[in-house]
């Protein structure tokens, strides 16, 4: 992994291009974030940065995370989060990640936390259709067929099903960076991000490039 | 809205706009990139409605072409838009013009406001 870098989704608006054209954008509040930890080979057998973001008031965290910041001297934060970036070994605890690290033009993927629907059935959740709601049709909503009779004689895997919808962790892949604000710490990205507004998001550099 | 947003809507907000309002008729001079030359088009029309904020904002023109009407939505803060002028200004109590759409001939005027 080349750059990553914390941030939280603020939410989306639009810009103009020279020419005219519209770009959706979301807009990404990216760092300020502080290496807190260095893993090398010799004491993890891996190399790794920790980076923290959101700095709040030492009460406001759980006093293991306390411990674990005060033990290199970071200073209390909400998100931490650990990345295997390229350039690891060369990076300090101390260090301090800001949204110029990304450049207009750079492929990101993005992760975050999607929002949550709920318990739903499947024409919500997997976006199958309805049966005909009169004419003394009994089908309406429900999952369909589960399966045959004698053979089978169970419900195959990976059947759609209602379930919990939403809430997980979902990475929106290949999206482009169109203009980066270092002054104000603010990413802008083509196109939409999961989560609600308010939510914290990963910003990485793309694995497809 | 956040803070952060709105600065980066007021970046890509024009700092001058004429001032025209719903019912108004206007001329928009629109830019059009034919190949490789650019010309400028003119919309003559009946400003039908606002609508959205920020830089976000749109507004939407209705002309009778040939007997057909026409309309266009432009935003409102686009550079493809060269200029706006207010031919006429239109005397409406509604925000929304959206009754001359089923209205032909007389009936789809607008009055024109007059000084007091």
């Amino acid at each position: 992994m080349k750059k990553a870098i914390i941030g939280r989704k603020l939410g989306m608006t639009q810009i103009f291009t020279d020419k005219g054209q519209v770009i959706p954008v979301t807009v990404v509040e990216a760092g300020p974030c502080t290496v807190v930890q260095k893993k090398t080979e010799e004491t993890d057998g891996y190399c790794s940065v920790q980076l923290s973001f959101d700095e709040v008031q030492a009460s406001k965290i759980s006093k293991p995370e306390a411990g674990h910041l005060e033990k290199y001297g970071a200073a209390p934060a909400r998100v931490l989060r650990e990345f295997k970036l390229d350039d690891a070994m060369s990076m300090e605890p101390g260090q301090v990640v800001k949204a110029d690290t990304f450049e207009a033009g750079d492929k990101v993927d993005i992760s975050g936390k999607s929002k949550g629907k709920g318990y739903q059935g499947v024409i919500k959740r997997h976006g199958q259709h309805r049966g005909p709601m009169a004419h003394g049709s009994k089908y309406h909503r429900s999952p369909g067929s589960m399966g045959a009779s004698a053979y089978p004689s169970r419900v195959p895997k990976g059947k759609k099903l209602p379930g919990q919808m939403g809430n997980k962790n979902v990475t929106a892949l290949n999206l482009e960076v169109v203009d980066v604000d270092p002054d104000e710490n603010i990413l802008l990205i083509k196109g939409a991000v999961p989560g609600p507004r308010g939510s914290v998001v990963v910003v990485k550099s793309s694995v497809k490039s | 809205m956040n803070e952060a947003i709105k600065k980066i809507e007021q970046k890509n907000m024009k700092a001058q706009i004429p001032e025209f309002h719903v019912g108004d008729t206007v001329k928009v001079d629109v830019r059009v990139i034919e190949g490789k030359r650019e010309r400028i088009q003119v919309f003559e029309g009946t400003v039908l409605k606002e609508q959205g904020a920020g830089n976000r904002k749109t507004f939407t023109v209705r002309k009778i072409s040939s007997g057909v009407g026409v309309e266009r939505t432009f935003p409102i803060h686009s550079p493809k838009i060269e200029n706006i002028t207010v031919v006429r200004r239109g005397k409406v109590r509604r925000a929304k013009l959206n009754y001359l759409r089923d209205r032909v001939g007389k009936a789809a005027k607008v009055k024109e406001k007059r000084k007091a």
